[in-house]
């Protein structure tokens, strides 16, 4: 399938006056099929968030280097105008945010901010527009959806809050939708609802998305494809089954020995990953996972590719875990 | 005892579903504020004085009775007497007419020359703070450079600057004083709107930039303003009466302001110091009760704090 979005070493560099510069993305390149879901999983500051800013370039013009590519339906989303951009925005690639309190306007009703979407994108008129908004939050499984159309975003709960917002990214029926952490400001219960949510309605719209996440668990229960990101690059891509059951990069193999499971025997100690984040990225010296890896051989401190293995596996490691550890 | 909880109960959840905004939040905290109370009776009573003036006042704020007239000698001005509550003045007017028409003119400059200001302040502070860059820069230094000069100074230069003084100078003059702290106040918190996560997020979804601006950012940047708008209005009412009693105000002399009433009863504070008195206090108060209302409100629409 020809792939609806490319991203292609996407590099995002902050600049500092007297500083080098700090590179939060480092040659990032991915593809999203329609209807795909993706994952970018990391943990703070692996820039998975600047990724998706970069995409939507909703990134500051000023002191923000981006280069590299990223084309959604082969138009180089990098080369547009501002404006061009500001078309696309919310029709063709949209985006839900992590804390779903700040991203909605605090003064006006949630109908509104539903409203002003459909007038901007589809030209609806405001009764037309106010029946879209009402079925469009039915849909997301808000309750009494006519009445909540009136309702300021601090009369909900961050679970309304959530769906609310997704009704609003999904409201002109974008073909690309990049969720940010949308999970991490609400309880686990409300969670899995909106995750469910989230998988029911892209197969409904048969929309691609990205799910940026540092929580495995939402992985594991949404996305095909994995990326797991350190230091601003994609140190192993995998599918799912094959990630979580076979992870070859010692840093996805840490992670998945931090966390406690089930069906571990009772005892067991859980493993974590010695160190942490290093600020700025030594990359070009060597692998900016090795001064935390236990598994680092001389060859780390020269450069690491990211390279194909068996089964469509993307590892970017010399030192890898044997497919047959787990 | 359990029904008045569960009717109590109820309204809270019919309110709550009834779509209550921070604006009908701030006046529930507002009207169980004493110190907004007594604020807004001061300006309630003010209000009220000045636009019922025309009817309530016994006489014309020009018309000089010979029977105060008479009895004026050098060294004694007629006190309370029937007919004149508060007596007459330097010229045989009638005082307590004099005063509450001059209560009209009072709000009339102040309002006037806050909402100019206002306005104005919000233009300017709305292009800095929306745009930034250069637009930012070349407006920020002109306003810092009128918040440099001291108020007071700022409003005598420009009220000098007109060939006569009228109200219109004076409202003008009082104005401008507004304008750089009403432009700063929203500059700063349109800046930090911009960076704000639902700003961001009208962006994602392509909201054009004006809608952004006007839509997203400037209701939710415009709050401190408007409470600084009040307390404007109290220092507005000081300067006009100050520019009045330096001579650069109203020259009408049918009309009664109580700036220029205090400059004239200077002469004779020894007489009947009542002259000076009356308009010296008329503005305390009134300045007093807008400054109240303001810090009420401005408590009030302060979303940290709960009561």
């Amino acid at each position: 399938m020809t792939p609806l979005l490319e991203v292609d070493d996407l590099r995002v560099a902050f600049r500092r006056r007297g500083e080098p510069d700090t590179v939060a993305v480092d040659g990032v390149s991915f593809d999203v099929a329609p209807g795909q879901v993706i994952g970018l999983v990391g943990e703070s500051g692996c820039g998975k968030s600047v990724t998706a800013m970069a995409i939507m370039r909703l990134l500051p013009a000023r002191g923000v280097r981006v280069t590299g590519s990223v084309q959604l339906d082969g138009v180089d989303l990098l080369g547009l105008s501002e404006s061009q951009m500001r078309e696309r925005r919310g029709k063709d690639l949209s985006m839900v945010f992590q804390d779903p309190l700040s991203s909605l306007n605090p003064v006006i009703p949630i109908g509104l901010q539903v409203t002003e979407v459909l007038a901007r994108h589809r030209g609806m008129a405001k009764e037309p527009a106010r029946k879209a908004a009402a079925d469009l939050l039915e849909r997301v499984g808000i309750p009494d959806p006519r009445r909540r159309l009136g309702s300021y975003p601090h009369q909900l709960s961050g679970g309304m809050r959530q769906r609310a917002l997704i009704a609003i990214a999904l409201a002109c029926r974008p073909r690309l939708l990049i969720a940010d952490e949308p999970t991490t400001a609400l309880d686990v219960t409300i969670q899995a609802q909106i995750l469910e949510l989230l998988r029911e309605l892209v197969r409904e719209t048969g929309a691609a998305l990205i799910m940026i996440t540092h929580d495995l668990g939402v992985v594991a229960g949404l996305c095909e494809t994995v990326n797991v990101l350190y230091g601003g690059r994609i140190v192993e891509r995998a599918q799912r089954h094959r990630l979580f059951g076979t992870p070859r990069h010692p840093y996805t193999h840490g992670l998945l020995r931090s966390i406690p499971r089930l069906d571990a025997p009772s005892g067991e100690e859980l493993v974590a990953i010695r160190g942490s984040v290093v600020d700025n990225l030594p990359w070009e010296h060597a692998c900016a996972f090795a001064p935390r890896c236990p598994r680092a051989v001389d060859l780390c401190t020269g450069t690491t590719p990211l390279a194909e293995t068996s089964g469509g596996r993307l590892l970017r490691c010399h030192n890898p875990v044997p497919a047959s550890a787990e | 005892m359990s029904t008045t909880w569960a009717t109590r109960r109820k309204t809270r959840i019919d309110d709550l579903s009834a779509g209550r905004s921070l604006t009908s939040e701030a006046f529930r905290r507002l009207r169980r504020d004493p110190v907004a109370l007594t604020g807004a009776t001061i300006v309630g009573v003010f209000v009220v004085i000045a636009a019922l003036a025309p009817l309530i006042a016994p006489h014309g704020a020009a018309e000089a009775f010979p029977a105060l007239q008479e009895n004026l000698r050098p060294g004694s001005i007629p006190g309370p007497q029937d007919g004149f509550p508060l007596g007459g003045d330097q010229l045989g007017r009638d005082f307590y007419s004099r005063m509450l028409l001059a209560s009209q003119q009072t709000l009339l400059v102040g309002v006037l020359a806050t909402v100019i200001g206002l306005i104005v302040g919000i233009v300017i502070g709305t292009l800095a703070g929306a745009f930034g860059g250069w637009v930012d820069t070349v407006l920020m230094r002109v306003t810092d450079v009128l918040l440099a000069v001291p108020s007071l100074l700022l409003a005598i230069s420009v009220a000098a600057l007109a060939a006569s003084p009228s109200q219109t100078t004076v409202i003008i003059a009082v104005a401008v004083v507004g304008v750089p702290i009403f432009a700063r106040l929203l500059r700063g918190s349109m800046l930090s709107q911009r960076d704000s996560d639902h700003v961001i997020a009208a962006t994602a979804l392509g909201v054009k930039r004006p809608a952004v601006v006007l839509r997203h950012m400037l209701p939710n940047a415009i709050g401190p303003v408007i409470v600084q708008a009040t307390l404007t209005l109290a220092t507005a009412i000081l300067d006009a009466a100050a520019l009045s009693f330096l001579g650069l105000g109203d020259a009408d002399p049918g009309r009664a302001e109580w700036g220029l009433m205090l400059a004239q009863a200077q002469s004779y504070l020894d007489v009947r110091p009542a002259l000076a008195f009356y308009p010296a206090i008329a503005i305390i108060v009134v300045a007093l009760g807008f400054t109240l209302l303001g810090e009420s409100l401005r408590e009030a629409l302060d979303p940290k704090g709960s009561r």
